[in-house]
């Protein structure tokens, strides 16, 4: 009798705890693991999806995540070819990350194909979520109108209406200026020349001269990473600022200002959607990410990657289920809500809306220590960091 | 284009040339004496950039001192390698030695890649070459003019070397006929180490004065690598002379490229290269086997 009555309450327990319907989810983590991508995305990316996986306590609620990760070494065909084989043959149900452009187009097209989940945290083209959109894709960190919007809104007020571009010239560096030089004008300023240099450089020298000779005040940089570090440095060298121009790096990672130095890299304007020291929710998050990636502060890709795998999740739990139009149309109804990126919401598109914000790099004399490189300067809010719908030229929703 | 500009355009692709004519060099000499092409010379000159950033990140040695110091250190890990591995594939096709030294580089940036990341560190222009001259034209970092003059006065003083002292004639007759060298009382395998390490050393240097200037990064020497492989060989492989004066005239014709037609800066020295194979298929200063 008593040992019936032990195991009846063992096998209520048993049932009360077990959940009613496991859900296994597959999520693959592609970037560049080896490239000069792979400081800003590579493996901390894949550190921050794991830390989304435990903080959202995915196993708890009945949810199996399993993380699977690539090199697509920022090639087209590499990343669209393992995509394929991720989604045919190996179950995964999302693909996240996926820094530059071109490559995030291709797998953009490849998870329409297929009917998944693109969540892109990596990448900056408009394009991704603007004639090229897919309803399949969500674009959540940043882009490159969002970029010039920050940087070149702010410039232009300070009076600085003049602009010389020095352009990486590829898909990336190409959208950027193009969506900054049509700021600029819009806003009453000129552009008084550009220089599209083949991608990757190391000596800018030449550019520089040229933008010295053209007597724009402003230098814009459309280029990003190593290509970025050395422009900057090199226009330290060279006089640039001294001589009364000033540069725009239209896109800059903390990582970027790490490698710079702050000696060069002081007074630079950043437009960021993220800074690991801006709250105590991103201190806690950065604190527990240095700890896993040898002391090194996350970017805001890798920030992308957590806070998009967690509304992801969070779509799965909410629709009990994998079902990828269901998780989408879910993530686009819902409010997107967490510690590093706030409140905020995702269009028909695909781009996801949330505030920007608009730093300045630190003199040494300001900085406390290592990785506190930013101090605020304004607060973009989401309504006008992004396109809207109508103005990307998608003709979802 | 304003004369200006141009005299502007010429310094900075004479500075570059600099570069190239260190690199080239070293290679030249290891070419010209073991007859290895040697594709670990972007890795060394990597290496001798990051060694310069430990240096003064980890022991406080600054720039001068690494100067002096890194090529040397450099030099006797390439003369280890030498010895323990070129050297025996002496006896083997060219290829072989190619292939080592090629798959050495891959190992050197990837154990450098997985320490430091991609990114890059920074290595601050030393207080000394600051600031810079206004020659009226353009602004000339005092850092840049030092590069060039540093350039010149080794790129002379290893062609001296080769080419007028008693050190350099055993090395040229080694070169051409070992066994009848080392019939005179010389040892020539020790030669053959010395003349490596001298190489690698020469890119090590590369790598010091490049710190200050590009990022130190290990991908640096990957990229340079193959432009400078094409500067040996329109000058003529294993040509002293050919490398030095082919590296500053490249540089200084890719540097007017980025002026008159950017998109073409990234392929003009190759376009050039196939123009001189076809012309003239031992290379501007290279001789008639």
């Amino acid at each position: 009798m008593q040992l019936r009555l032990v195991l009846a309450t063992a096998a209520v327990a048993l049932l009360s705890a077990a959940p009613a319907l496991a859900i296994d989810v597959k999520i693959g983590v592609l970037n560049d693991r080896s490239g000069v991508y792979a400081d800003l995305s590579g493996e901390g990316s894949v550190i921050a999806a794991q830390m989304a996986v435990d903080d959202f306590k995915a196993a708890d609620k009945g949810i199996n995540v399993s993380i699977v990760s690539a090199d697509h070494q920022n090639k087209p065909d590499i990343a669209s070819s393992i995509a394929r084989q991720w989604y045919d043959q190996d179950g995964v149900d999302a693909i996240f990350d996926v820094p530059t452009s071109s490559a995030a187009l291709a797998v953009s097209q490849v998870t329409k194909e297929k009917n998944k989940v693109f969540i892109d945290s990596g990448a900056g083209s408009t394009d991704i979520v603007g004639k090229s959109c897919s309803p399949n894709t969500i674009l959540w960190t940043y882009d490159t109108y969002a970029l010039a919007n920050g940087t070149a809104r702010t410039l232009l007020k300070q009076g600085k209406s003049s602009w010389f571009f020095i352009t990486a010239d590829y898909a990336f560096g190409q959208a950027l200026e193009r969506d900054t030089a049509a700021i600029v004008k819009n806003l009453g300023g000129t552009v008084t020349g550009d220089v599209k240099y083949p991608f990757p450089g190391s000596d800018f020298s030449s550019y520089l001269l040229q933008a010295q000779g053209s007597g724009a005040q402003i230098i814009g940089l459309a280029n990003a990473g190593g290509d970025t570090v050395n422009t900057v440095k090199q226009a330290a060298e060279f006089g640039i600022t001294k001589g009364g121009q000033s540069l725009a790096a239209l896109l800059v990672f903390i990582t970027d200002v790490h490698a710079m130095g702050l000696e060069t890299a002081q007074g630079l304007l950043v437009t960021s959607a993220f800074y690991w020291d801006r709250d105590d929710g991103t201190r806690a998050f950065a604190k527990a990410f240095a700890a896993k990636n040898n002391g090194k502060m996350p970017t805001m890709v890798q920030a992308g990657v957590y806070a998009s795998v967690l509304d992801y999740l969070k779509a799965v739990d909410a629709t009990k289920g994998k079902d990828s139009k269901a998780v989408l149309d879910w993530m686009k109804a819902n409010p997107t809500d967490d510690p590093l990126f706030g409140k905020g919401s995702i269009l028909a598109n695909g781009r996801v809306l949330h505030d920007m914000y608009l730093y300045q790099v630190k003199s040494p004399a300001e900085s406390k220590g290592a990785w506190d490189y930013f101090k605020l300067v304004d607060t973009i809010p989401a309504k006008d960091a992004f396109q809207t719908v109508e103005q990307s030229g998608c003709t979802l929703g | 284009m304003p004369v200006q500009v141009l005299f502007g355009q010429l310094l900075l692709g004479l500075i570059n040339g600099s570069f190239y004519a260190l690199l080239s060099l070293g290679l030249a000499v290891i070419f010209g004496m073991l007859n290895v092409i040697n594709f670990a010379h972007g890795a060394f000159y990597m290496v001798g950039a990051f060694l310069a950033w430990m240096a003064l990140t980890y022991l406080g040695v600054n720039y001068w001192a690494a100067l002096v110091l890194v090529p040397i250190v450099v030099a006797i890990l390439g003369m280890i390698v030498e010895r323990t591995m070129i050297a025996r594939l002496a006896q083997l096709d060219h290829l072989y030695s190619l292939l080592l030294t090629f798959g050495l580089a891959l190992m050197i940036q990837g154990v450098f890649r997985n320490f430091y990341g991609v990114s890059g560190l920074p290595y601050s222009i030393p207080g000394e070459l600051a600031g810079g001259i206004n020659l009226g034209f353009m602004f000339l970092p005092n850092y840049r003019a030092w590069v060039i003059v540093a350039s010149i006065v080794v790129c002379t003083g290893t062609w001296l070397l080769i080419d007028k002292t008693r050190l350099g004639a055993y090395l040229r007759a080694a070169t051409e006929n070992p066994v009848l060298v080392g019939a005179f009382g010389i040892n020539v395998p020790r030669l053959i180490t010395l003349t490596y390490g001298f190489g690698v050393g020469l890119a090590a240097l590369a790598g010091v004065l490049a710190a200050p200037i590009y990022s130190v990064n290990p991908d640096m020497g990957a990229d340079l690598i193959i432009i400078v492989f094409a500067v040996v060989v329109i000058g003529g492989m294993g040509s002293i002379l050919g490398a030095i004066a082919t590296g500053f005239g490249l540089g200084i014709i890719e540097g007017l490229t980025k002026t008159f037609y950017p998109q073409g800066s990234s392929v003009v020295i190759f376009v050039i290269m196939a123009i001189v194979l076809l012309v003239k298929p031992a290379g501007l200063f290279g001789k008639v086997a």
